[in-house]
This record gives C-alpha cells, structure tokens and sequence, in this order.
C-alpha cells in the first residue's frame, strides 16, 4: 500500500498534442514574449524623449539584422495573440465551443498571423522602398 | 444546489464579490487593445524608416499622445495580470512566487509611468 505505488492522475506529456492545447501554451508564449517586446517598446518611446542621438542609437539597433529579427518575432507573437486573443473573446462570450469550430477558429487564427504579419512587412518594405 | 462546503457555509465564508475582478479586468483591456494594437501596428507600418523629426512630430499630435498613453495603461495592466497568472500557475515555491509577483507589478507600473511620461514629454515639449 505504498503512497507511491498508486497510479497518477494523466498530466501533460501523456497526451498527443492538439491543435486546442498547442495554441493554448503558444498564447501564453507569446503573450510573455510580448512582455519582452514591451521593454523593447518602452525603450523606443523613453530614446524618443530623449532627443535625436538616443533615438538615433534605438533607430541603429532596430535597424540592424538582429533588431530586425527581433522585431519579426515580436510581430508574429503580436498578430498571434491578438487573433487568438479575439478567439478567447468570442469563447468568453458563449460562442464557438463545438470541437469542430474550435479547430476551424483555431486554424483561421494561424492563417490571419501569417496573413497579418505578410501584410504589415510587405507594406513597411514598400513605404521604405518609397524613400522617406 | 448550493456549490459551497457545508464547514464554508458554518463559518459564514463565502464569495468576496471580488472573484471576477481579475477576469474582467483583463477581458475589458483586451478589448481596449484590440483596436489600439491595429491602430499602433498601422502607424508603426506607415512610419518605416522614419526620422527623429518625423516620429516626434507624430508623437506631439494630441490624439496620438492620448491613444499612445491609453494603449500603454491598458497594455501594461493586461501584461501585470497575465504574468500574475502564469507565476501563480508555474512557481509553487513560497519566496520566489511573492518576489516574482511584486517584481512583475513594480515592473509594468515603472514602465507603463516611463512610457507615458516619455510621450507627455514629447507632447508638451512641442
């Protein structure tokens, strides 16, 4: 009758990953991330007030490749959480709770993601190809 | 059907009224962030590769130093109450989960204040 012996309750890594679960865990992810990306953010806005060589320097750090991939991430972690975000708002309200709209909600916030974050680098490219 | 313990319903314990306060709080700011994000994200977008001139003016613009001030509010509260979560769901040991949730209230009040204070400063700065 050892404690130990008995039989544990199923915890995460008996399950197969879903489509539901992995895009609970990548919310929360990405929500930390953006916790991240908001110092990055804050940053930006405190080297504004600054004057022209402190935001100079945030420009020249954004700017490099490294910033610049940063900022990527920090922008696909963006249009993830809000999409999924705005999903949690309609489950929130009574709405979309069958398994069959809970996928198809569940893909559509990954294709609004890829979607958003095409568009919104897409077009900053155009307005600097422009020449400002 | 009364959900609540009958040693809860002796010692007159029951709910705070408070239980959803968390809850509400941090649905309310998403739906704040939500048009705030689009809008920032937009402006981000249009801004590429902008000059220190041209990003201060746009700052100084009053709508703008107001939406920015209320997107940093709401952002910064809607991160406080997601960390608190996520600490009290992962760190079970006693000092660390305290110090952990101080830290992370500290820390977005002192941003969020940075953040606005930065933007009021360039408003009024002209």
């Amino acid at each position: 009758m050892a404690a130990s012996n008995r039989p544990l309750s199923p915890h995460l890594q008996i399950y197969r990953p879903q489509m539901t679960s992995v895009l609970s865990i990548l919310h929360r992810i990405a929500g930390v991330g953006l916790g991240l990306g908001a110092l990055l953010l804050v940053y930006w806005v405190v080297a504004a007030a600054a004057g022209p060589d402190r935001f100079a320097a945030a420009q020249a750090l954004t700017g490099s490749w490294f910033g610049t991939l940063i900022l990527f991430g920090f922008s696909v972690a963006l249009f993830f959480h809000l999409a999924n975000g705005v999903r949690h708002l309609f489950w929130d309200a009574g709405y979309g709770f069958e398994l069959r709209s809970a996928y198809a909600s569940g893909v559509a916030v990954l294709v609004l993601t890829v979607a958003l974050t095409a568009i919104a680098w897409i077009a900053g490219l155009l307005v600097l190809g422009g020449g400002r | 059907m009364s959900m609540r313990t009958p040693l809860g319903r002796v010692r007159g314990l029951g709910s705070a009224k408070e239980g959803v306060g968390h809850w509400w709080a941090q649905r309310l700011t998403a739906v704040a962030l939500v048009p705030l994000l689009v809008w920032f994200v937009a402006s981000l977008v249009e801004m590429a590769g902008a000059d220190y001139a041209h990003v201060v003016a746009w700052i100084a613009e009053p709508p703008v130093a107001v939406l920015l001030a209320l997107l940093f509010v709401a952002g910064f509260y809607h991160l406080a109450l997601g960390l608190q979560v996520v600490i009290e769901d992962y760190v079970h040991t006693e000092p660390a989960r305290l110090v952990s949730l101080i830290v992370v209230r500290f820390g977005c009040w002192a941003l969020a204040v940075a953040a606005i204070f930065s933007v009021l400063k360039i408003a009024f700065r002209g």
